[in-house]
This record gives structure tokens, C-alpha cells and sequence, in this order.
């Protein structure tokens, strides 16, 4: 990409500069030379970056190095906050919670959205109101309102229990307040949102040629087969951009793990997601440098995870032009 | 193939079926909270049925006014932060959008790579430093720190979405702008903004329902009962007695969703087109 002109100091004229650039493009025709036009839109941009984004990142990593309650100054205790998780106990259950929402929720709610968008994919009539049906769950699923529902469903004498009742199980646990079954409540309530990766299933799948359909169908596929053999390898791409990013998501996850066992991340730590133990430390205790720690472990977490995708990606994700 | 055909036209009536059945699966939880909030709170417990006995609108009274301020001030509250970060997300978003998709300018593409970049990172790497920064500034407990950001173009999936959007507008009509002296100024405002109102419309909607949504953010800068939102505010509500009572609760939980609801039936087609176009949540 071509270089901004360099305008000697003295020869610039009284126009604005972003006259004069302009100007020049169009008598030169050239290709270049935007750099202030582009610098005044992208302005706000550019100080968020470095306010909001790059500044606070630099920030956190120094911070994880010191011991800050927000009232002093942060004290240099290097890698102690990192010694500490270490051998913090709750740092590991946070870890395995988390991870085991991971992959036991993102998996199960990415075979329902591509279970569902191949239903929906051939023409039913009235697709767009199951589409919204579907999708709803998905906009609601993240706010303080659900959950609070989920944890009335779930209670000892939630909705659940009572429609367990109806059924004939007499007195079954109070979901969210056993730990052997609180994470698969958050499980259920991941695998509800499944309407979005759907939506965007549907939207691959349009992409498919149905001569390619036709073909193995002169050919006696069945529709098992036609699945297998041509939706799915060319769906590929779409599963892994679905997975890549609901991976990053759940890993983040905090609302309703916080709202449904009251911010305690229990019963015994069943619960306690990484953000939200984070949480407890940084903002509940003012432990702002291993919060910072514990942010970074979580950054190198999740990008590890996404590396080790991609890398796998080139087993068994598919691009059609190969 | 016309066997195949006629199996499928066949087995049609199953799926829609198995498709109806599935759905109100789906919402059952959801109808029967909204039912839920006209029934008395014994009642809620007896009755997983979706038919009240007794219809009662006591709970909506009672709920709106259970924390020390009425519900309406939260909702306030969150409109603000609402109506603040959309305006942001429109104007800081849609003017960065423009520079990456229309203008040539030094590291382009490495900005670019920066700005996908930035849409991976979670938030909780910058959140304590973002935190002692407003704090230290004095604007922890005001709305700055949650509508300052949108300000900020720092959402860089409405940046991706519409940089996308407007790099499929056809340039002819730039090039047109400009012979009759329009700047670029002039072409962002008169010609791209104007052919991008599906893009900002989906940017607004999604935005609204996200901040209306988000709680971690609004959790730790307000912290203050008079600055809760409506997230901050339900869930101290549910935490505030040890008996809960779920009546008055499924009664402000309604209220808190009914407006994405509200903006889900009214902008489904931006909606839909906005994840599939870059894969929002």
C-alpha cells in the first residue's frame, strides 16, 4: 500500500487538509493518500483502542504482578499472584466448572442447532415463525430474567420438580442446590439459546448447490447418506466458525451461574464459573491483582483452546476449493 | 428422486408436528412465567399448568414497588445506558466502518486485523484496569463506564458488520458523489449512511438488547441502589429475602424482558440478518 504523501511543511495551502488530500487523489487518480480522511474517522475508534482496549491490557498485565487493593499503590510481588492460583483449590474448581460447561454445552447446543436447521431446511411452510420460535430463547437466554426463572424451575419445589410430580417421582432433588446437578442446569439453560448457531446454519446451508443434491439423488443416495456425504463436509466451515466462537463465549460466561446460585458460584463451587470466581476476588475481596492474574490465565485459556481448534480444523474442516 | 419426493411430501405433517411440539417445549418455561406472574405465589408453586385459577394482578404492584425506589427508576436508568450506547454504536462504529471499507490508508489491513482481534478478547482482561481508571477519575456509579466504550467504536463486531455491509455497496455511486463535489464527508452522510439503515438498524437492535441484557458490566460500576439497572436491580430483588417471593419476581421478570421481546418482534428480519451475516450471539 502506497505511502501517505509526505506535503513539505511550507507548501501546504490554506485549504483543509482534508481538501487538499482529496484533491489530489482526483487530479493524480491515485491510490493513496487518504491517511487524514481516514484518521478523522477512524478517531474515536483509535482512542478506544488505546483507552479502553490496549491500555487497560498492558495495564492488567502489570497489575497481576502486584498485590492492589485499589487504595494503595500496587505493590511488586511478581509472580506470586500466579504461585498462588497454583495452589488455590478454588481456582482449580473454577477451571473445571468451567470447562466441563464447555465442552459438555457447546457441543450439545451446536448438534441441536444443526439437527434443527437441517429439519428446517427444505421448504416447510411457516419456516420463519419456527425460526423465531427457536431463535427467541437466544436474545432472552443471557438476561438476569431467565435465570431467575431457571432457578425457580429448578428449586426443590420449582416448576420441574412439580411436573416431575406429575409423572409420578415422588420427591426429586432440588436440581440447582445439588452439586452433582447444578452444572447441568447451566448445561440445559446453553443448549436452550441453541437459535442463533442456527440461524446461521440455516444461512450455510442456502449456500449448498442443490444440483449437488440432485446428482446423488439420480445417484441413489438416500437422505442419511445425502446428509453425511454432502451437507455436512460442506457445512464444515460454518460448524467451525460456530464453534470457535461459542467456545470463546461459554467460557465467559458469568450471569446466570451468578444469579442462580446467588452469587456464591455454589452448591460446594459446583457452579463456580471462572468469571465469576474472578469476581469474588477482584471485585468482592479488592484483590485487583490476581483478578488480573486470574484474567490472563483465562486469556492464555482461551486462546490456547481457539489455537488448538484451528490446528484441528485442518483435519476435519473443509473448504471447497481444495 | 420422485420417490424420494413423494416420501417426503408424505412424512411432511410428521415433522410439522414434531416441530410444534418441540417449540412449545421451548417455550413452555417462558409462557408459564408470563402466566405465572398473574397467579398468587402459593399457587405458582402447586401449579405447573399454564391456566391460572385465579387471575391476579397484585404481584405487578407489589413487585414494582419492593426495592427502596420504584421500578420504573431502574427502568429509567437502563434506558439511559441503553439510548447512550446505541447513539455510540451508531455514530463511532458506522464512521470506523467507513474508513476500513472505503478508504486507502498506511496499515489498513493491520488495523483491520486489530479490530477483528479485539472482538475475540474477553472482557475480563481489561475490566479491573478500566475499573481503577473510572474509579480513579471519580466515575464509578455513573453511567460514563458503560456508554464511554460504545462512544469509542471499542465493539468491534457492528464495525465488522458494517464494514461488511458497506463494502457490498457499489462504488459507481461514490464515484458519482464525488464528480458532483462531494467530499467524503458528503459520501458518508448522504450517500453511505442513508443505503446503510439496514446495517445501523440491525447495529441499534442488537445493541439495545445486549446492553438491556448485560449484567457483569452494570454489576461492578454501579454499585449504587439508586443507579441499578434493571438486571442489578432483579437480582437484588430475588437475593433480598431469603423467602422468595416468586409472584412479584416472575412480575418484574416480565417487565425486564418485555422489551426485547417488544424489539425481537419488530426487528426479526435485521436480527436475522445480522447473525448471519457476521455470527452474533
Amino acid at each position: 500500500m502506497p505511502a501517505t504523501p509526505a506535503v513539505p511543511e511550507a507548501s501546504r495551502p490554506l485549504l483543509s487538509p482534508v481538501v487538499r488530500v482529496r484533491r489530489r487523489r482526483r487530479r493524480e487518480g491515485e491510490q493513496g493518500g487518504e491517511g487524514l480522511v481516514a484518521a478523522f474517522f477512524l478517531a474515536p475508534w483509535f482512542v478506544g483502542l488505546f483507552l479502553i482496549t490496549a491500555g487497560p491490557i498492558a495495564a492488567s498485565a502489570y497489575l497481576s504482578l502486584t498485590d492492589f487493593a485499589l487504595i494503595d499503590a500496587p505493590e511488586w510481588i511478581g509472580l506470586d499472584n500466579y504461585r498462588e492460583m497454583w495452589g488455590d483449590p478454588r481456582f482449580w474448581a473454577a477451571l473445571k466448572a468451567t470447562t466441563l460447561y464447555v465442552v459438555v454445552s457447546v457441543p450439545l447446543q451446536l448438534a441441536f442447532a444443526l439437527a434443527l436447521a437441517v429439519v428446517l431446511d427444505r421448504g416447510l411452510r411457516g419456516l420463519w415463525i419456527y425460526r423465531s420460535v427457536f431463535y427467541l430463547p437466544s436474545l432472552l437466554g443471557g438476561s438476569v430474567a431467565i435465570a431467575v426463572l431457571w432457578r425457580q424451575m429448578f428449586g426443590t419445589y420449582g416448576l420441574v420438580n412439580r411436573l416431575l410430580g406429575l409423572l409420578g417421582w415422588d420427591s426429586p432433588p432440588g436440581w440447582v442446590s445439588t452439586p452433582e446437578y447444578a452444572l447441568w442446569t447451566l448445561v440445559l439453560l446453553h443448549v436452550w439459546t441453541f437459535g442463533s448457531p442456527m440461524v446461521i446454519f440455516l444461512a450455510g446451508l442456502r449456500q449448498i448447490p442443490r444440483m449437488y443434491y440432485e446428482a446423488a439423488s439420480v445417484d441413489g443416495a438416500g437422505r442419511v447418506r445425502r446428509f453425511f456425504w454432502i451437507t455436512l463436509p460442506l457445512l464444515t466451515p460454518i460448524i467451525f466458525f460456530n464453534l470457535v466462537l461459542q467456545v470463546i463465549n461459554s467460557f465467559q460466561s458469568f450471569t446466570q451461574a451468578f444469579v442462580i446460585s446467588g452469587g456464591t458460584g455454589g452448591p460446594v463451587d459446583s457452579t463456580l464459573f471462572y468469571t465469576l470466581y474472578l469476581y469474588q476476588r477482584g471485585f468482592g475481596e479488592l484483590e485487583m491483582g490476581y483478578a488480573s492474574a486470574m484474567a490472563w490465565v483465562l486469556l492464555l485459556v482461551v486462546g490456547l483452546v481457539t489455537g488448538l481448534n484451528f490446528l484441528a480444523s485442518r483435519w476435519w474442516v473443509f473448504y471447497g476449493d481444495e | 428422486m420422485a420417490t424420494n419426493d413423494v416420501r417426503t411430501e408424505r412424512r411432511r405433517p410428521l415433522v410439522h408436528l414434531g416441530l410444534i411440539a418441540f417449540g412449545v417445549l421451548m417455550l413452555y418455561p417462558l409462557i408459564w412465567m408470563v402466566v405465572s406472574s398473574v397467579k398468587p405465589t402459593p399457587e405458582i408453586f402447586r401449579d405447573p399448568g399454564l391456566i391460572p385459577h385465579r387471575v391476579t394482578f397484585e404481584n405487578y404492584p407489589e413487585g414494582w414497588t419492593a426495592l427502596p425506589r420504584d421500578f420504573g427508576h431502574y427502568i429509567v436508568n437502563s434506558l439511559i445506558v441503553v439510548a447512550g450506547s446505541v447513539a455510540g454504536n451508531l455514530v463511532a462504529c458506522s464512521l470506523a466502518a467507513y474508513a476500513f471499507a472505503r478508504l486507502r490508508f498506511r496499515l489498513r489491513r493491520f488495523w483491520f486485523a486489530v479490530m477483528l482481534g479485539t472482538m475475540m478478547l474477553p472482557i475480563h482482561v481489561v475490566i479491573v484496569p478500566q475499573y481503577v481508571m473510572f474509579s480513579q477519575v471519580g466515575l464509578v456509579n455513573s453511567f460514563w463506564p458503560l456508554i464511554l466504550p460504545k462512544l469509542l467504536a471499542t465493539d468491534g463486531f457492528f464495525v465488522f458488520l458494517m464494514v461488511q455491509f458497506i463494502r457490498g455497496l457499489p462504488r459507481e455511486l461514490d464515484d458519482a458523489a464525488r464528480l458532483d463535489g462531494c467530499g467524503h464527508a458528503g459520501i458518508f452522510l448522504r450517500i453511505v449512511i442513508p443505503l446503510a439503515m439496514p446495517a445501523l438498524a440491525t447495529t441499534a437492535i442488537f445493541t439495545f438488547i445486549w446492553t438491556w441484557n448485560d449484567f457483569f458490566s452494570q454489576l461492578i460500576y454501579l454499585t449504587d441502589p439508586d443507579k441499578y439497572t434493571v438486571p442489578v436491580a432483579l437480582r437484588t430483588f430475588v437475593d433480598s429475602t431469603t423467602e422468595t417471593r416468586w409472584g412479584p419476581v416472575f412480575a418484574m421478570s416480565v417487565v425486564a424482558l418485555a422489551p426485547i421481546f417488544g424489539f425481537f418482534l419488530a426487528g426479526q428480519r435485521y436480527l436475522v440478518r445480522g447473525i448471519a451475516t457476521t455470527g452474533l450471539k
